[in-house]
């Protein structure tokens, strides 16, 4: 009957748990012991060596001098041995032409990134509670409308999408860039606004599922307190759904961070506002030879997302397994 | 870049915080400005205007009007040219191919994968690190993935020594190195590859999520009952996260569908690679051919209809139970 709610799943113990499990003589425990059989564990170690691989070679290889990766595979790193920073300094402090100059672009990925995480998940977890206590008619109906335009393709939206901003939001860049001269014509804006529209189908659906396992008892004990929906969204339903919003916040970041196509619609291309994606596309294009550039750049757009994502991850994790919302 | 860009980076995230905030703020005020029987719509309306607005603005009438370039020739007048266009062509009939092979393949492997991956490592020492080694991907952007998978394919002549790995292997075991990325219909495939090295991870965390929420006892009356290790998987496992294979099913097909990036930083959709969502941003933003980008992203919408309707259907039951 419940949808996805990864939210609401008790921990079975921790780790403690498992080894009094194993010191356990129950049948029904010596039985969970054999359930980690050896195959499994190879197989899934396996996989593992697999997935990092790719991810490791290219590491590796950022901080090889440039001769010894256009020649050598990464991998006799031991019998060709050579350690430089210089791929990095030149991807990001170089001020020549030719260098790709990624400190402002890696600016301007978190000048968007962070606003555009905001902004939706705000607005999705209001109308999350709309859709999910409060009753009205037609309230099924425009929810699975909502749910539905996930799949609209943003690339549906975007050429109109285009002329609306240079018709309705230009002005109004120009306007600012007249008060506010360091800020430029072309700014974020757009770019917030159209990563926000095609954020919230997916956050909503997403944030109803985890707001709508909240006990009902909760909610109609605030109700009968005589509490109006804002205070039982703002005291009630934010603290409780907190680890939901957040891993919702962590993908949201992530995807905006990835994000290429709305970039190269929206932005403009320039220093001024153009995302890390952006710019290492171009490098790609322009030149796909230059290992010891793309290596090390596509390591400094690594960078914030594995911050993020080690660094936010045993949040995420208790905020996803926890059970949270069912104490 | 100099102080003065940086100040002015800076100052626009704080003005957009701030403004945000305030819309915030008011949206708050004004859902306390009325009281008695009306009070629980006046809040309602607040709650869901900005989500529907930005929706009704952004997405909804653009589509309306994308789907009406579709059917217009560049006069604007009624045509079905750009249809006609797409299922007689021989490159965009290619590209509508490439996209139904990547819409099978990468949400089928990659769940697969994440699945088994999650039942594997379950309760296992070390889970926590395990997880992150295969989610870690998902934190990569694609165009970042795009590269390390570049370096993986990268080929040498003959002879030299090979830097990408794959083609290491295949001299490695006496073959002839290929050129993976111009070599059609392989290159495709190892396209696919990627997306499936990156949604792995988000479909073993979801589902491993789920797995640890189905109840002991379920497993282990299993157990008593003398059931064998897959028997349990398929039997109260798979039964017991139904719900979450379907929502991963579901958001990896529909990241599949709009795979853009992929194709776009490793071959640029050139030797038959091209997928319907790179071939329309070529059509619209680089060839100048409106309709014909419109008419791909209709085409884009269509194809995953019936991913919507299943849904949508499960959708409904679920919400009439509450």
């Amino acid at each position: 009957m419940s949808s996805v709610a990864p939210v609401d799943l008790p921990i079975e113990g921790g780790p403690d748990a498992y080894r009094e499990a194993a010191e356990d003589t129950r049948p029904a425990a010596r039985a969970k012991r054999r359930l980690t059989s050896p195959v499994a564990t190879i197989a899934a170690l396996v996989i593992a060596v697999l997935w990092t691989i790719p991810t490791f070679g290219l590491f590796i290889s950022s901080f090889r001098p440039a001769e010894l990766i256009q020649t050598t595979g990464w991998w006799t790193v031991f019998q060709n041995p050579g350690f430089t920073l210089d791929n990095y300094r030149d991807v990001l402090f170089s001020p020549s032409q030719s260098s790709p100059q990624l400190g402002a672009y890696f600016v301007n990925s978190l000048a968007i990134a962070i606003p555009a995480t905001i902004f939706p998940i705000v607005f999705a977890s209001m109308a999350a509670y709309a859709f999910a206590w409060m009753k009205f008619r037609l309230s099924n109906w425009l929810f699975i409308f909502i749910f539905a335009l996930q799949i609209v393709p943003i690339q549906m939206a975007l050429v109109p999408l285009l002329q609306t901003f240079a018709i309705w939001l230009r002005p109004g860049q120009e306007w600012l860039h007249d008060v506010i001269p360091v800020i430029p014509v072309q700014n974020y804006l757009p770019l917030w606004i159209a990563h926000t529209i095609f954020a919230l189908p997916l956050t909503i659906f997403l944030l109803h599922n985890f707001i709508s396992e909240i006990p009902g008892e909760v909610i109609e004990a605030a109700r009968v307190d005589g509490a109006s929906h804002s205070q039982i969204f703002l005291r009630v339903i934010v603290p409780l759904a907190t680890p939901a919003i957040a891993s919702v916040a962590i993908f949201q970041f992530l995807w905006v961070w990835n994000d290429l196509l709305v970039a190269l619609i929206f932005s403009g291309g320039t220093q001024d506002v153009a995302p890390l994606t952006q710019r290492l596309a171009e490098m790609v294009g322009s030149r796909g030879q230059d290992w010891q550039r793309l290596t090390a750049g596509a390591f400094v757009s690594l960078v914030v997302p594995l911050i993020v994502f080690f660094g936010l991850q045993r949040y995420f994790v208790r905020g996803l397994l926890a059970g949270s919302t069912k104490g | 870049m100099t102080t003065g860009d940086l100040i002015g980076k800076i100052l626009q995230v704080v003005i957009g915080l701030v403004v945000f905030a305030a819309i915030v703020g008011l949206l708050i005020f004004l859902m306390g400005r009325r009281v008695g029987k009306k009070r629980s719509w006046w809040q309602l309306l607040w709650f869901l205007l900005p989500a529907v607005l930005l929706l009704a603005v952004g997405l909804v009438w653009p589509a309306i009007r994308t789907t009406g370039l579709a059917f217009q020739d560049n006069a604007g007048n009624f045509s079905w040219d750009n249809f006609v266009w797409m299922f007689t062509q021989p490159s965009a009939i290619r590209t509508l191919v490439n996209t139904v092979v990547w819409v099978l393949l990468v949400p089928t492997f990659s769940t697969a994968l994440g699945l088994a991956y999650a039942v594997w490592i379950d309760k296992s020492r070390g889970e926590k690190y395990y997880k992150a080694l295969v989610f870690m991907p998902m934190a990569i952007s694609f165009v970042g993935a795009g590269i390390i998978w570049r370096f993986v394919y990268e080929y040498r002549s003959a002879g030299r020594d090979q830097i990408g790995l794959l083609n290491a292997f295949v001299v490695a075991f006496g073959g002839e190195p290929v050129q993976w990325m111009q070599t059609d219909p392989i290159n495709t495939v190892l396209l696919i590859v990627v997306m499936i090295w990156i949604q792995t991870g988000f479909a073993m965390v979801v589902l491993s999520a789920a797995i640890k929420g189905i109840p002991t006892e379920q497993i282990e009356a299993a157990m008593l009952d003398g059931t064998n290790p897959w028997q349990r998987f398929s039997n109260v496992t798979v039964p017991g996260i139904r719900g979450a294979l379907v929502v991963v099913l579901t958001t990896i097909s529909i990241a599949t569908l709009k795979v853009f990036d992929i194709v776009r930083t490793m071959t640029g959709g050139n030797f038959n690679t091209s997928v319907v969502a790179n071939e329309m941003y070529v059509q619209a933003f680089r060839a100048s051919e409106v309709g014909r980008g419109s008419a791909l992203a209709v085409i884009l919408f269509l194809l995953v209809i019936p991913i919507v309707i299943y849904n949508v259907n499960i959708l409904r039951k679920q919400r009439e139970i509450r």
